[in-house]
């Protein structure tokens, strides 16, 4: 503003020296005011989005991410965040993270605590809609996936751990998550917490593991799709007994090296909080 | 001058080029001495077409955009596989489709592409290859709707000067274009992907609110109170992209200087006006004018138009439409 007004104070002067200097300068006026405010707008835009860098560099997010999910910062430049490995998954575990993700806006992942992946699907249903291989096309089994690994994170907590057992519905009244029982519906996802349990000492993590029950089912000669390859060659989890105290019998949890960290365990903990967890490991090396 | 020159630098950002003399052809030449012969009353002619209005493309454009972005709810909410995925990448009855500008993007970061994203950005540049390029701005794009009606209430606020439209050059659309391009090559993330308002947009209506909505309301209010259409003008790479798909398709405005009277209204409600510099008498180099590739072809100029100068064109397939 105020170049405009030593514009105006100096125009009478230049009018009577050349009579068309001032509309020269008046126009250049405006051509470098623009020019500026467009450097603006370019500084502006682009430090917005390189702001996109901060959540990712300090990763305040860290995130479990879908089966098959390349490492961290490959599957970030190879996700076209368009969200279709979130249509295709029939107990919506997978979820696309919001503007706080910066750089990891959009790309999918997944909540285990809410809810866990249950590879019911045996198809890996994201991995094959993925349209750009950020989910790896390579993997074809559940077997064959490291999302995380499971990790017995407070003993004090566990039940089979304090020689508990389990009675009645697991989590609370308002918990959504779904888990697909083979042995219910093949196909239509049951509520958690519907699900009444009544064992002698807690093993839900153990049952409800994907990995165990594709072992179990292929044990009983019935592999899942009817596909030997399903059958997953190393166990996850087993409960090993504990040395005793005061005679009550306690059980461990163990976590072995078949676990593929879908946080099927996790979702089912009844706990609060969750006993056993996933530690998110995009590192370790693929089976 | 030729055409594709002249409207790849003016999608570039530079202004409008005054033809020269020998551009005109020998009809033109003859219209334009015409015209100029012709003692023109402007108040008469505004005041003559007074009543004309028409919403015939606005309408079939919104209901279009309307429909694609709910063809993506529908497909996903009730698990029918018309229309799967987002704007930035999906399949069309199981036929993949990238978006190009989110393809080109990954393929910068990632520097490696799937044949699945072969696929689908061959057939969606195919599909605006015919469509006419930045007609996905117009007529799919959602960012687009809401900048429209903020564009009405910024425009309301302009008419009782209580704000000024500030511009900026267009040129610096090229420069975020290879800056994006740029950050996405060297950084490997898809830098862009994090600010863009259509992505936003899109995985929003899809899959519920998120808080980065909160940045596309900061644009409208941007668009609103300081310049017109600012994201769409001078920012979006998306729009740069199909800009150039556009510079090679069949599909166009065209302008028809002949029944002109030159009131200029086409160039007040048009997005992008220097592509309707033929419209300025003594401009049209021929007596039809395709208008060039940074048109999204929203077909406002063809409504508001009352002498029936400006059609959509597809060449070879003459006035179809």
């Amino acid at each position: 503003m105020s170049e405009d007004k030593q514009h105006k104070s100096d125009a009478p002067v230049e009018a009577t020296t050349a009579s068309e200097l001032p509309i020269v300068n008046r126009r250049r006026q405006q051509e470098r005011r623009q020019f500026l405010r467009s450097l603006m707008l370019a500084a502006g835009v682009v430090g917005v989005s390189a702001m996109g860098y901060i959540p990712v560099a300090r990763s305040w997010n860290p995130r479990l991410r879908p089966p098959g999910a390349l490492e961290e910062s490959e599957l970030l430049a190879s996700c076209i965040k368009c969200g279709q490995c979130v249509q295709v998954c029939p107990v919506e575990a997978i979820k696309l993270a919001d503007i706080m993700d910066g750089f990891g806006i959009g790309v999918p992942y997944v909540d285990a605590r809410e809810q866990a992946c249950d590879f019911s699907c045996d198809g890996l249903q994201c991995i094959l809609a993925c349209p750009t291989g950020a989910l790896s096309h390579e993997l074809n089994y559940p077997a064959e996936i490291r999302m995380g690994f499971a990790r017995l994170d407070r003993p004090d907590l566990c039940l089979a751990m304090q020689g508990k057992g389990f009675k009645g519905r697991t989590r609370g009244e308002d918990f959504k998550g779904l888990f697909r029982y083979n042995e219910i519906d093949r196909w239509k996802p049951q509520r958690l917490h519907d699900q009444q349990f009544d064992v002698e000492i807690c093993d839900l993590c153990v049952r409800h593991c994907p990995i165990e029950i594709r072992i179990a089912q292929c044990e009983a000669g019935e592999p899942p799709s009817g596909d030997i390859n399903q059958c997953p060659p190393r166990h996850a989890i087993e409960l090993q007994p504990e040395e005793s105290i005061n005679g009550v019998m306690r059980m461990r949890p163990v976590v072995l090296d078949g676990c593929v960290g879908c946080g099927a365990c996790e979702m089912v903990c009844p706990t609060e909080p969750a006993a056993i967890v996933i530690d998110i490991e995009s590192i370790v090396e693929r089976v | 001058m030729n055409f594709f020159t002249e409207s790849f630098m003016q999608l570039l950002g530079r202004a409008p080029r005054k033809p020269k003399p020998e551009d005109f052809t020998p009809e033109v030449k003859q219209i334009h001495f015409y015209k100029r012969g012709e003692k023109v009353d402007l108040e008469a002619i505004r005041a003559e077409h007074m009543g004309h209005h028409s919403n015939k493309w606005r309408n079939r454009r919104w209901a279009t955009l309307i429909v694609v972005n709910f063809l993506f709810v529908v497909s996903y909410y009730f698990d029918v596989q018309v229309l799967e995925g987002a704007l930035t990448a999906s399949r069309f009855i199981g036929f993949h489709m990238a978006d190009l500008n989110s393809a080109l993007q990954v393929m910068l970061a990632f520097k490696h592409m799937v044949l699945n994203l072969v696929i689908g950005t061959v057939t969606i540049f195919i599909l605006w290859l015919l469509l006419g390029g930045r007609t996905f701005c117009s007529w799919v794009c959602p960012y687009h709707l809401v900048a429209e009606l903020a564009e009405k209430i910024h425009l309301w606020l302009v008419q009782r000067k209580l704000i000024k439209n500030h511009e900026f050059h267009r040129g610096v659309r090229t420069v975020f274009y290879v800056i994006f391009a740029l950050l996405a090559l060297v950084t490997g993330y898809t830098v862009f992907e994090t600010i863009s308002p259509t992505g936003i947009l899109s995985r929003a209506i899809i899959y519920g609110a998120t808080l980065a909505l909160g940045w596309v309301a900061f644009l409208l209010l941007f668009e609103i109170f300081v310049s017109q259409r600012a994201w769409c003008r001078y920012v979006c790479p998306i729009g740069m992209t199909y800009g150039v798909v556009g510079l090679f398709s069949p599909l166009h405005v065209v302008y028809n200087v002949e029944s002109c009277k030159h009131e200029g209204e086409c160039r007040k409600v048009c997005e992008v006006p220097h592509v309707l510099e033929p419209v300025i008498k003594g401009r049209a180099r021929d007596v039809n004018v395709p208008i060039g590739a940074d048109c999204t072809r929203c077909g406002l100029c063809i409504d508001t138009c009352p002498t029936g100068s400006l059609r959509y064109e597809f060449r070879g397939l003459n006035k179809v439409l």
